[in-house]
């Protein structure tokens, strides 16, 4: 997608089609040629065949294209990386060459995203962090639970023009979904970051989804105060690194559990880590609370209690034996 | 002599049988689970495993029944403790009460209801079988010592430790026991919630570099505790973490073994103990108070739908 050009993109590839990825795909084939590219071929011929259904918050069908092989993508003008951090690197090797006048869009928690995709090509990049969230019921249904805004901005490291990120989060808006462009993501991906850091790995730890209790922070064992202080060594690091952060994710995590609570009693997100410690899947947790990390030791900050969080949901995996081979060195 | 067993799970069991081995002592047990209680009372308590030995024990769940003691052995798990003496305190208005349970704060809430109170920490460990047997699955030792705020003569803790000895459970008497205690308490809370945590094994737990570093830092937390209320430790718990690793590798910790059986856990007698003496020390322990607080999240857990 040239930046000379201001006509929005026509067609689009959204590769992996989790919640996040099922969510764009069912919402942008409804105003452009959509793509899906999977990692299983059986999972691309259902897509083709009966399309894919949104439910909850949006109620669609969108008839899309779908393959899981990379040589059958036609050239697209937007490419959306909707894979789990930890499954990034092997995507983006697939797509290495493929359409080189496409903008490439990074989506995945923590950090470092856009370098493992920038490895791969010389594409444009745009960053993106989301905080709508999905159930995916099948491969071909998902359900829109929090139609909260995505936020987009320019990854400076590939001059990519804030013209290009305000086409892109037209192009989201337009389909349903919501998107603001920035013309620096820095500070909300770092919120967003530091926020996760301490839900996510709370969780993944106690089997809470996130309730009241997160906020809670009256007595000296409460959640809250472990959450609270998880958060406070985020902003520290924060701080070191020299960014400013666009929201105070204690206030996001104040606020979260109380909209959860006026909107129902038994409000219970699942933050994404616990999913994945639910299905004994490998977690993101060395992108997020081992982002944190990597960037204190950076600073020469400690960050104990971070640590602590990332060493326990490490061990936790490690009491699965996960015999997949997907456990690669994360190179960040 | 009388004694009577406070809390007859597996640990009060192993003293139980074996204190009733002695000729002179007369052993009577206090629980509130009744068929344990009646398999006791119909054919003795047996001891399998690492001993293989009946006990003839008067056991009852109501106090009532039990004759005044000149010792008491408490041996709940910390979580009833105060319901277990606040129901048995009347047997020792003139007796001694010991407590070797896990963790620290017992002997604390055991002094608010008795004069003479004896600090104890024990290894032995075990499980029940069924009503009326136990399992000795390790042997260990026995430290006992006067509980300094409301102590114990020191010869009634001697006494008591040389009629345990002579069941067959050896028990050392000392002047300070606090050592013995915040060596094992160091060692339980630094090990006991990370199984619980991850679901590995004690093992594991050592194998993983990522764990492991957890476990010495939570050492470290406990040990400048222990420093500051000037107790020398027995022996370095680092090394006891280690040791255990080659000899109980495949041990799943009492709290994992809670945590998936959904039963609350000791975490508030284990680091919360940690966190409450470091607080009266002014000394900062913020990895256990989040070991504290993720733990009862964990607990909490259990109560959410779905």
């Amino acid at each position: 997608m040239p930046d000379s050009a201001s006509r929005p993109p026509q067609r689009v590839c959204v590769i992996g089609a989790g919640s996040i990825g099922s969510l764009l795909a069912g919402h942008l084939g409804q105003i452009c040629e959509l793509w899906v590219l999977t990692r299983r071929a059986d999972h691309a011929r259902r897509l083709e065949d009966d399309g894919l259904r949104v439910s909850g918050k949006s109620d669609l069908r969108t008839r899309i294209r779908a393959t899981s092989d990379t040589t059958q993508l036609p050239p697209f003008e937007l490419g959306i990386f909707a894979v789990k951090a930890t499954d990034l690197e092997p995507a983006a090797a697939r797509l290495a060459g493929a359409s080189p006048e496409a903008t490439m869009m990074t989506i995945q928690n923590g950090l470092g995203a856009e370098e493992v995709v920038a490895r791969h090509g010389d594409w444009p990049l745009i960053s993106a962090v989301t905080f709508m969230s999905g159930n995916r019921q099948s491969d071909v249904h998902v359900e829109y639970e929090l139609d909260t805004a995505t936020w987009l901005g320019p990854w400076a490291r590939t001059g990519t023009s804030v013209e290009t990120v305000r086409e892109v989060a037209a192009l989201i808006n337009a389909s349903g979904l919501h998107a603001e462009a920035m013309p620096d993501l820095v500070p909300a991906q770092w919120s967003k970051l530091i926020f996760n850091s301490a839900i996510n790995g709370v969780a993944a730890l106690t089997e809470l989804p996130h309730i009241a209790m997160y906020g809670d922070e009256d007595s000296p064992a409460a959640l809250g105060w472990v959450v609270r202080k998880l958060i406070d060594e985020g902003k520290a690091v924060a701080a070191a690194a020299g960014v400013e952060l666009h929201e105070d994710p204690w206030e996001m995590n104040r606020l979260a559990v109380a909209r959860g609570e006026t909107h129902s009693s038994d409000y219970a997100h699942l933050p994404s880590m616990l999913e994945d410690v639910l299905a004994r899947r490998p977690t993101e947790v060395d992108f997020i609370a081992g982002a944190l990390v990597r960037e204190a030791a950076q600073h020469g900050l400690e960050i104990p209690l971070t640590s602590a969080v990332h060493r326990l949901v490490k061990g936790k995996e490690a009491s699965w034996e996960i015999t997949r081979p997907q456990l690669q060195e994360v190179k960040l | 002599m009388k004694v009577c067993i406070v809390g007859c799970g597996a640990v009060g069991s192993l003293f139980a049988a074996h204190l009733a081995q002695v000729d002179k002592v007369e052993v009577w047990a206090y629980d509130v689970v009744h068929d344990h209680i009646e398999a006791i009372n119909h054919g003795g308590l047996r001891v399998t495993g690492n001993a293989d030995l009946v006990g003839r024990v008067r056991a009852s769940t109501d106090s009532q029944a039990i004759p005044p003691c000149d010792f008491g052995i408490v041996a709940t798990k910390s979580l009833f403790t105060r319901s277990a003496i606040e129901a048995t305190a009347h047997l020792f208005a003139d007796g001694a009460v010991a407590s070797v349970q896990n963790g620290v704060g017992n002997e604390e809430v055991i002094a608010e209801h008795v004069e003479r109170v004896i600090r104890g920490t024990t290894f032995p460990a075990g499980h029940l079988v069924e009503p009326g047997v136990v399992n000795m699955d390790t042997r260990g030792d026995t430290w006992l010592g006067p509980f300094e705020p409301k102590p114990a003569a020191m010869e009634e803790v001697t006494r008591l430790a040389e009629v345990i000895t002579a069941g067959g459970m050896n028990t050392k008497a000392l002047t300070d026991a606090r050592g013995a205690q915040w060596t094992k308490l160091i060692f339980n809370a630094a090990t006991n919630p990370i199984g619980a945590l991850t679901g590995l094994t004690h093992g594991r737990v050592c194998e993983l570099t990522s764990t492991r570093r957890l476990v010495s830092d939570l050492i470290a937390e406990g040990c400048a505790v222990a420093d500051a209320l000037g107790i020398i430790l027995d022996s370095d718990p680092d090394e006891l973490v280690d040791h255990a690793a080659k000899v109980a590798y495949e041990h799943r910790a009492s709290m994992l073994q809670d945590i998936l059986a959904q039963r609350p856990t000791e975490i508030d007698a284990l680091n919360g103990g940690i966190v409450s003496f470091g607080a009266d020390q002014e000394i900062p322990t913020p990895l256990n108070q989040a070991i504290v607080a993720l733990i009862k999240g964990m607990e909490h857990s259990w109560t959410q739908p779905g």
